[in-house]
């Protein structure tokens, strides 16, 4: 287990930077996680953030799929705002797990 | 016997590790199974931000024509996978074919694996890009408008290796 030092908050994370505790996380400290990844975010991001939070407290299993189908961003979207592996990507600026799914 | 180990291990420890940059999916085969091994290993590359390239030849080429993509089955007969013990003629019963893929497909939109042609187009939307081969295309007497419109060109196999080239490419044959 690691910390994460962000607004002078310490942030439980896991070896690959990923939130243990998902309730530490708030809109500041995203906005600096998605820093380190050369993002800006935008209300879309922000939009997507709170969209995979909810899923997950909902204990729904995250897809690039069901994030295509959520209404705020199509797929291709979905990609352009989080380069590099979007799922992955948004997930840990969420502040919530790796995601887990194949597809 | 000891030393032996002790240096493979080392060896395997002083290997450097090189990140796969490039999945280039090689799909000659038309069955469900096949076909979703294909799609699932390229766009899990584009999920992972490497990039991914598919080359569909022979019977792989059903997987991108327009008519049958989405009716693709698994075989029931010559499967000694498919449910062991169900005697091979019962496999081969009318109709029995058809009802086993549309079961496997209702299993697999549980998952939330998506019916192959959609796949193909979130595959097209992370950037990956689909292709036939040309020989096979012409032995089948397929044209472009008989393809999925992601299907990006139908090209040669020397135009499929240029596709491949660069560092930390891999290929992947099905």
């Amino acid at each position: 287990m690691d910390t994460l030092t962000i607004n002078n908050a310490e942030i439980k994370v896991n070896e690959e930077g990923y939130f243990t505790d998902p309730s530490q996380w708030n809109e500041d400290i995203a906005i600096e996680m998605a820093k380190q990844q050369n993002i800006d975010l935008s209300e879309k991001h922000f939009e997507v953030l709170h969209f995979l939070r909810n899923k997950y407290a909902e204990e729904v299993p995250l897809t690039i799929r069901k994030v295509g189908k959520s209404g705020i961003v199509d797929i291709k979207e979905f990609y352009k705002l989080f380069p590099g592996g979007p799922l992955k990507i948004s997930s840990k600026i969420a502040g919530i797990p790796k995601p887990v799914s194949c597809v | 016997m000891e030393d032996v180990k002790e240096m493979t291990a080392n060896k395997v420890v002083a290997k450097e590790k090189k990140e796969v940059k490039k999945i280039m999916v090689i799909c000659a085969r038309g069955t469900l199974e096949d076909v979703y091994a294909a799609l699932i290993m390229a766009n899990g590359a584009l999920a992972e931000g490497k990039e991914a390239k598919m080359f569909f030849t022979f019977f792989g080429l059903d997987a991108i024509t327009k008519k049958k993509a989405d009716h693709l089955h698994t075989a029931t007969v010559g499967n000694p996978a498919f449910m062991r013990g169900l005697p091979t003629m019962i496999g081969g019963l009318p109709g029995f074919e058809a009802l086993a893929s549309s079961m496997m497909k209702k299993e697999m939109e549980k998952l939330d694996i998506p019916p192959v042609t959609e796949f193909f187009e979130m595959i097209e939307a992370g950037g990956g890009e689909i292709f036939a081969c040309k020989l096979a295309a012409d032995m089948f007497h397929l044209k472009k408008e008989d393809f999925i419109p992601e299907v990006k060109d139908i090209i040669t196999v020397g135009q499929m290796y240029e596709l491949a080239e660069g560092e930390g490419t891999h290929m992947v044959f099905i």
